[in-house]
C-alpha cells in the first residue's frame, strides 16, 4: 500500500481522472462514482490507479478501464498502471457528495441511506423526487436502463425518474 | 491429482455453475411474462455471467496453459464441463425458472458466504463481490416463490410441481466428492454438508410462507459437477452458447 502524501504528479493524475466520464451516466466521473479507489505509487515508484468494478457483469467495466487508459496517455502519464481490485467490493456508499449532487441534477435520485438489503418483501426506501423533492413517490420497477438503476415515479409532479439502487 | 489440478477443477465448477445458470436465464430474453421481469432476468443473468468470467479467468490462470475465460467457456466439450445438474435444467414455465433460481441462489448464498473466508485470497475476493449480488437474487426469486405459491390455485399447483421437480437436483449440491473434500481439507472450500442446515432453514421458511410442501429427500442423482454423467440438456445449451466459436473458430470482436 502506498502512503498518501502530497505528490504533485499523483495530484495531477487525480485531476485527470475527475474528467473521465462514466459511460452509462456521463454526468458523473469515475471519481464521483467511487470507481477509482486510490492513486498511489508502487515499490518502483510507478503511479498506479486502483479501480473497482461496480457489478460483476457490468458491461461498462472494460470501457471504463479503456477510457481511463486513454485519458492517462493523453495527459502524458503513459507509464501509469491501472489495477483492478475486487476487495472490498464496491458499494454505493462510495459515491461522493459531489457525485450525489450530480446524480440529482441529472434527474437520478441518489441511493437512499438505510435501504434494507436482502429481506424478502422489504419495504421500499423513502426516495425523494429529484425534480420536485417530494417523497410521495413509488417504485415502478426494480430494474431500469442499467443494472444499478430502478424505475420510480413521483406522485406530486407526476414525472418518472430513475433511482440509483443501494448496493 | 496435484493441489493445483484440484484447485483448477474446483474453480471450474464455480465458473461453470454461474455460466450455465446465466446462459439459461439469457434464453428468456424476449420471452419473460412482462417487461419488468424481462429486465430483472436480464440483470440477474448478467450478474451470473460476470461471476463466471471472474471464476473462469482465474481457472485459466491456475491451469497455466494459456486458456482464458473465453476459451474455457466456448471451446470445451460437454464432458469437460463441471456444472451441477440443477443449473442444466430447462427454464420450463415461469414457476420452474424461479424455483431453480431460488434453490440455486440460496445455495450460492451459503457457498459464497463461506468462501469469503477461504484461504485462497482470490476466491475470497470474488465471493465477496458475488455474495452481494446473490443475496439480491435470493430475494427476487424467493418473493416469486411466495407470490406464486400463495397465489391462485393454478399458480400454487405449478410452483409446487416446480419445487418437486427440482428438489431432485438439490442433493448433488451438498454431496461432497474428492475434489470438495480436498478443498475443504486445505481450507479453500467449505465442508458442503455443513452448509446444508442454513440453506434448508432459509428454503423451508420461504416454502412455509408460500404455503408449499417441502418435498421429501429421496434418492438424488449426481454426475454434473464431476462431469461423470451430465443431463441430456447440457449439449443443447452448449450448441447455442458455443455456436459462434464452433462455426468461426477464433473469431474476435
Ligand atoms: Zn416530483
Amino acid at each position: 500500500m502506498g502512503v498518501e502524501v502530497r505528490d504533485p504528479e499523483l495530484e495531477r493524475i487525480r485531476a485527470v481522472l475527475t474528467q473521465v466520464q462514466d459511460p452509462e451516466i456521463p454526468q458523473l466521473s469515475v471519481v464521483d462514482l467511487g470507481i477509482v479507489r486510490e492513486v498511489v505509487r508502487d515499490e518502483a515508484g510507478v503511479p498506479v490507479v486502483r479501480i473497482t468494478p461496480t457489478y460483476s457483469g457490468c458491461p461498462a467495466t472494460a470501457l471504463i478501464e479503456f477510457e481511463i487508459r486513454r485519458a492517462l496517455d493523453a495527459a502524458g502519464f503513459a507509464e501509469a498502471r491501472i489495477e483492478t481490485v475486487l476487495s472490498p467490493p464496491w458499494t454505493t456508499d462510495w459515491i461522493t457528495e459531489e457525485g450525489r449532487r450530480k446524480l440529482k441534477a441529472a434527474g437520478i435520485a441518489p441511493p437512499a441511506p438505510g435501504e434494507r438489503r436482502g429481506a424478502l418483501f422489504a419495504r421500499d426506501p423513502e426516495v425523494a423526487c429529484p425534480r420536485c423533492g417530494s417523497t410521495d413517490t413509488a417504485k415502478v420497477s426494480e430494474f431500469g436502463s442499467t443494472p444499478c438503476k430502478a424505475l420510480w415515479r413521483c406522485r406530486s409532479c407526476r414525472e418518472p425518474f430513475e433511482y440509483f439502487k443501494c448496493l | 491429482m496435484e493441489t493445483r489440478e484440484v484447485l483448477f477443477e474446483y474453480v471450474l465448477r464455480l465458473g461453470d455453475n454461474a455460466l450455465i445458470l446465466g446462459q439459461r436465464l439469457c434464453e428468456l430474453l424476449g420471452w419473460a411474462p412482462e417487461l419488468e421481469e424481462e429486465m430483472a432476468l436480464a440483470n440477474i443473468a448478467l450478474d451470473y455471467i460476470g461471476q463466471a468470467r471472474m471464476f473462469l479467468s482465474y481457472a485459466g490462470e491456475i491451469e497455466g496453459k494459456g486458456r482464458d475465460e473465453d476459451q474455457l467457456a466456448y471451446t470445451r466439450d460437454v464432458l469437460d464441463f463441471r456444472c451441477a445438474l440443477m443449473v442444466q435444467q430447462p427454464n420450463g414455465d415461469f414457476a420452474h425458472t424461479m424455483a431453480r433460481l431460488f434453490l440455486m441462489s440460496a445455495f450460492n448464498e451459503q457457498l459464497y458466504g463461506w468462501l469469503v473466508r477461504s484461504k485462497d485470497q482470490r476466491l475470497a475476493e470474488i465471493a465477496e463481490k458475488a455474495l452481494k449480488e446473490v443475496r439480491y437474487h435470493v430475494r427476487h426469486s424467493g418473493e416469486w416463490v411466495i407470490r406464486l405459491g400463495d397465489g391462485t390455485e393454478e399458480s400454487h399447483r405449478r410452483m409446487q410441481r416446480a419445487i418437486e421437480d427440482l428438489w431432485l437436483y438439490t442433493g448433488e449440491l451438498f454431496t461432497p466428492d474428492e475434489v470438495d473434500q480436498a478443498m475443504a481439507a486445505e481450507g479453500i472450500g467449505p465442508d458442503l454438508a455443513a452448509l446444508k442446515p442454513a440453506w434448508q432453514q432459509k428454503v423451508e421458511a420461504v416454502l412455509r410462507e408460500a404455503t408449499l410442501e417441502r418435498p421429501a429427500d429421496g434418492w438424488m442423482p449426481t454426475g454434473g459437477k464431476d462431469g461423470r454423467m451430465h443431463s441430456e440438456h447440457l449439449g443443447h445449451i452448449l450448441s447455442e452458447l458455443q455456436f459462434l466459436q464452433r462455426a468461426y473458430p477464433g473469431l474476435r470482436w
